[in-house]
């Protein structure tokens, strides 16, 4: 295994070296405290709760010495975006409406990782109130991509003078789960929570080269997770590997009585075969995912993948999803109109910002929800607000909703025909530099940016990213699967198969070799800051 | 001098013309204050005199839109505990106080109490409905929308049966029946207290979330007498179920009335909505004000504007309400957090489906309890009692328990225990403002009162004075009381006879008068012998003595 820890897969490497005592979870979380200060230029965390990561470090120590872990989570740091309440910990959503606000409760996705003992790190930068695709538009600033500094992107891109290159060649993470990835690909944390409501997890781990998942809408607890569209949010999983992601659904999925749209079925955490067959797989290729500004070296990969399978034995077909074009207007309708919707309760009046504007509690409202809330959200609470009016709900809303439909029916008639996963790209192209980025707004970005991932928001479908290659500047590209309702066993198989047949080269980055040199020198670690 | 106009109505969606009737009215003097106007409904359905014809009648149409709160422990959505008059803010969930991220979970006795209520108004079950959400921003809502069910809701299409009695008289009743059109599960919203002297606005979000059931009325009454034996009706099978307490004094009970009048054959007028109605009798009041109030506006030539108007309890009278936001659009949205509302019945139960998670409509309907009609249909049928008797023991909550209980205890006809039921005990009770539980006097005491009356031991009178005296809660049986203050009735009959004896001799004009036919004069001389005797006596026999000494 050799002295680097941090950088490895959580079931197999990591848990073994805690189990064997080879590290102590309060080394771990040393670590990748020291790790996260020495990557905060990454912007990659909003909140680090230093102190209560070193105290359930050290509970977990305890536990793991007296031989009673809680589980494989049992001293594994990981980080939670910031639009899931954690008890006690400022949970801002990205947003000046909720700058500072300390939550009462966790949410119950975080209350299982603690309850299996888990460390929290800290919670992660995103768009404001996940609205976004690149994780640019909150108000503690972007997110750069770890990518950025890599011995691999700074050999590819074109030399200009040093300093230069840093602040104008960064690559951004793609949104809105951009911190949460960014965390996972720097090695500051094992694993994060993202949430994906459009893409949001998927599309930035393909930027950073780590696995996103996106569950089955249903499996996992909405309850604490402040909502972007409820119908779409599904809490996502942000791992090295797609083992990892297996552990991590594992200790979140199952009914929540808090939560009515969980579903009802127990759920049964599952290991992933070491050797997944693929042989007798019917894998689909939808031709529409061919879109409009697909990269040529993406739809080359793609198109690799698919020999991969097909030369491994499964049958690969071309399938149609005919109103995937339909996808991003329908989307604006149902989002928009549900973020108007969810937003309303930021008045100033519980929780959160308030205006010293009191003239009349109207004018509360109006100067506190100016004064929280972005160009972005206020745009879509605008535009939502017009689809939801009596004259037009007909017109956009219910149209929106049986577009939807639709588009939820083609997935099941192609699923209905034998396929069994569907292969497609996750993004149209690697992670842009920030300042390209920036040249568009953010709506005609997400728009863009979530097109190849969207789709399966609409239908409720698991999904999931595989890193799959470096692309001509050194950047990660990848792939997404997306599988049948509820049958994320055999989604994380595919993906795990394909995951070993890609080999996706580990990042290099210099903090993270400087840290994560040996291990097993005890003092040397707590010693950078 | 104040002009009163009387309205006749003919029955439901009647004709009212207006009747001028100039009488002298002292100002504070009449039932009504001064400028308040009268509104009588004719409940028998024939047309009374009408005033002078060629006047153009107006037909009143009244609909009702009622939120019930729901008799259940914690609210529609969140564990928090329902409690009327709580420390503020003491019975707040996270999602009470719409904290981000704290999604609604439904509560499974509201839902109960909705079907069950829905049944007993002969409602259709849904078996799937829909909760949508309502935006409205305001103080009291911290979500900025209210839970409610405006697409589908649990229950449609019923009907209610309420009767009333014609020309104030119990005894000529009519049953009159009014469209239920739906009843909808939705929140509660808080309270916003306005202080006004340092221009802030406090809210109380214990009723936030508490459920609701909001039931709306078909506009098939026409006065506010209907529209408050409706509500009385309702009142009556909603206490009965037990879905909730239904008490307009605390809020339970809300009646907002939909009011507007036409001509015959047109279609319905411009109608405005009175809120602010907080009691039965003001329901009537306030209706019947409203109705006369856009009679004389039309008839005036003006216009009725679709308005709210919040009745004035002091003045009796309707006024304008200022609107909150002008028009609203409340930008319904399906509610994304909770899925459709599944009940099943007997038939479409699943067989492997957990118990606990699901709501049979037939085994409610099975266990619904006897809706108040039916309670009177029984209460006549076996004790032979008025149907106007059933109304009054019905109308007080736990007095037909108390009837039947003394019933049971005495060998006194049902016939006759009703009188001393609703003349006596209730008109004690209403006197000092006490509910049939608080009677210091229990149904075992007054069935063994009425037990010493029926055997004859002592007379009515006497068995009224020792009512008077158990009414003082002193613990002390009926029998005590009777021996105490030496209440029997004379057994010996020599000292009645002496005492009849000494009552003729010493009025010889009324012995003359009655000895030449006059027998009305016979009553006084039995008052005379009561007297002396301080009700001790048996007036029939007094009267057999007295006669037959008289013939002697």
């Amino acid at each position: 295994m050799g002295a680097r820890l941090l950088g490895h897969a959580l079931r197999s490497q990591v848990s073994a070296a805690l189990k064997e005592g080879r590290v102590t979870p309060t080394e771990l979380c040393q670590r990748c405290l020291a790790l996260i200060k020495s990557t905060k230029f990454l912007n990659a965390y909003i909140t680090v709760t230093e102190e209560t990561a070193l105290k359930q470090a050290e509970e977990s120590e305890k536990r793991r010495k007296r031989g009673q872990p809680l589980g494989i989570l049992d001293g594994i740091p990981i980080a939670v975006k910031d639009n899931f309440n954690t008890a006690g910990i400022e949970t801002t959503c990205a947003s000046n409406m909720l700058k500072g606000y300390i939550s009462p409760y966790n949410a119950t996705v975080v209350q299982k990782l603690l309850d299996q003992g888990a460390v929290l790190l800290g919670k992660t930068n995103l768009d404001e109130f996940a609205m976004g695709s690149g994780s640019t538009d909150g108000v503690f600033g972007p997110v750069r991509n770890p990518w950025s500094y890599s011995k691999q992107y700074k050999e590819k891109s074109v030399p200009k003078s040093h300093s230069e290159d840093e602040e104008y060649n960064w690559v951004i993470t793609g949104g809105s789960s951009g911190g949460s990835a960014a965390a996972v690909s720097s090695f500051t944390c094992f694993a994060a929570l993202g949430s994906d409501t459009g893409g949001s997890t998927r599309n930035p781990a393909a930027h950073c080269g780590v696995v996103g998942l996106k569950p089955t809408y249903g499996l996992i607890s909405r309850h604490g997770l402040i909502p972007l569209v409820n119908s779409m949010d599904v809490p996502g999983i942000l791992t090295r590997c797609v083992d990892d992601a297996a552990v991590l659904l594992g200790s979140l999925a199952g009914h929540d009585p808090k939560d009515s749209t969980t579903i009802q079925d127990d759920f049964k955490p599952f290991e992933l075969p070491d050797l997944p067959d693929v042989s007798k797989l019917s894998i689909g290729i939808p031709k529409e995912y061919h879109a409009p500004g697909l990269s040529s070296e993406i739809l080359s990969l793609w198109s690799k993948a698919a020999d991969l399978f097909k030369n491994a034995g499964a049958k690969v077909v071309e399938v149609s999803l005919p109103h995937t074009r339909y996808s991003i207007v329908c989307y604006h309708v149902l989002c928009t109109a549900e973020v108007a919707s969810n937003m309303a309760r930021f008045d100033g009046l519980e929780y959160g910002h308030r205006s010293d504007v009191k003239d009349s509690t109207e004018s509360m409202y109006a100067a506190t929800r100016r004064e929280g809330f972005n160009d972005v959200v206020r745009g879509r609470i605008l535009s939502g607000n017009y689809f939801l009016l009596k004259q037009n709900y007909e017109k956009y809303f219910v149209k929106a909703q049986k577009v939807r439909r639709l588009i939820a029916n083609d997935f099941g008639k192609v699923f209905g025909s034998g396929v069994d996963i569907l292969l497609t790209p996750t993004t149209l192209s690697d992670a842009v530099p920030y300042t390209e980025f920036i040249q568009e707004d953010n709506r005609t970005r997400s728009a863009q940016d979530d097109i190849l991932t969207q789709a399966a928001n609409m239908a409720g479908l698991p999904a999931i990213n595989v890193p799959t290659a470096l692309s001509e500047r050194g950047l990660p590209v990848g792939l997404q699967f997306i599988g049948r309702s509820f049958q994320e066993k055999q989604l994380l198989t595919v993906a795990k198969w394909f995951e070993k047949q890609v080999q996706f080269p580990v990042i290099q980055l210099e903090e993270a070799e400087r840290h994560d040199n040996g291990v097993f020198q005890h003092q040397k670690s707590a010693s950078f800051s | 001098m104040a002009a009163v106009l009387a309205m006749v109505a003919r029955g439901c969606g009647g004709v009212w013309r207006r009747l001028r009737q100039r009488c002298a009215v002292r100002p504070g003097s009449g039932p009504f204050p001064r400028g308040e106007r009268a509104v009588a409904c004719n409940a028998r359905g024939g047309m009374m005199s009408a005033g002078k014809s060629g006047l153009t009648p107006w037909i009143p149409v009244v609909g009702l839109e009622i939120h019930a709160q729901i008799s259940s422990n914690s609210k529609l959505f969140s564990g928090s505990q329902v409690q009327f008059a709580a420390p503020p803010n003491s019975l707040v969930s996270f999602f009470d106080a719409s904290l981000p991220g704290t999604l609604p979970v439904l509560n499974r006795r509201c839902v109960e109490a909705a079907v069950m209520t829905g049944l007993a108004l002969n409602c259709h079950i849904n078996k799937k409905s829909l909760f949508d959400r309502k935006h409205y921003f305001y103080a009291d809502l911290p979500a900025g929308y209210q839970i409610t069910q405006q697409r589908v809701p649990i229950a449609v299409n019923g009907s209610l049966s309420y009767s009333l009695c014609i020309d104030n008289k119990m005894s000529q009743m009519v049953t009159k029946t009014v469209r239920i059109k739906q009843i909808q599960l939705e929140q509660d919203s808080g309270k916003s207290l306005h202080d006004d002297a340092r221009s802030q606005t406090l809210v109380d979000l214990n009723r936030a979330g508490v459920g609701l059931m909001e039931l709306v009325m078909e506009p098939d009454m026409c006065c506010g007498e209907e529209a408050a034996a409706a509500v009385r009706e309702l009142q009556l099978i909603l206490q009965t179920l037990g879905s909730s307490q239904a008490v307009m004094a605390e809020g339970q009970l809300r009646v907002d009335a939909n009011v507007s009048v036409h001509h015959p054959g047109e279609p319905y007028g411009v109608r405005t909505e009175v809120k602010n109605i907080n009691s039965i009798r003001f329901l009537a009041k306030a209706v019947d004000y409203e109705i006369q109030r856009q009679i004389e506006e039309l008839g005036n030539g003006g216009t009725i504007s679709n308005e709210t108007r919040a009745f004035d309890s002091k003045l009796g009278c309707t006024v304008p309400m200022r609107d909150k936001e002008g028009k609203q659009d409340y930008r319904f949205m399906p509610e994304p957090n909770l899925p459709p509302l599944i009940l099943y019945d007997a038939k479409s139960l699943p067989a492997n489906m957990n118990h606990q998670q699901v709501i049979n409509i037939d085994w409610i309907r099975e266990r619904l309890p006897d809706l108040p009609s039916v309670k009177r249909e029984k209460l006549v049928e076996q004790y032979g009692i008025l149907p106007e008797h059933s109304f009054t023991l019905l109308n007080e909550d736990g007095l037909p328990e108390f009837f039947e209980n003394v019933v049971k205890q005495t060998q006194m006809k049902p016939k006759k225990v009703i009188g001393w039921i609703l003349n006596d005990l209730l008109s004690y009770l209403k006197q000092h403002s006490l509910t049939v539980k608080e009677s210091p006097v229990s149904s075992f005491l007054l069935a063994d009162l009425l037990n010493l009356l029926e055997k004859k031991e002592i007379s009515s009178t006497a068995a009224k004075q020792v009512l008077a005296e158990l009414w003082k809660g002193k613990g002390k049986t009926p029998l005590e009381t009777v021996k105490e203050q030496k209440l029997e009735l004379l057994q010996d009959q020599k000292e009645l006879e002496q005492i009849c004896q000494a009552v003729i001799d010493g009025q010889e004009n009324e012995v003359m008068a009655i000895k030449a036919g006059n027998q009305k004069v016979l009553n006084k001389l039995i008052g005379l012998v009561q007297k002396k005797t301080q009700g001790r006596s048996n007036p029939v026999l007094v009267k057999q003595l007295l006669e037959k000494k008289l013939s002697e």
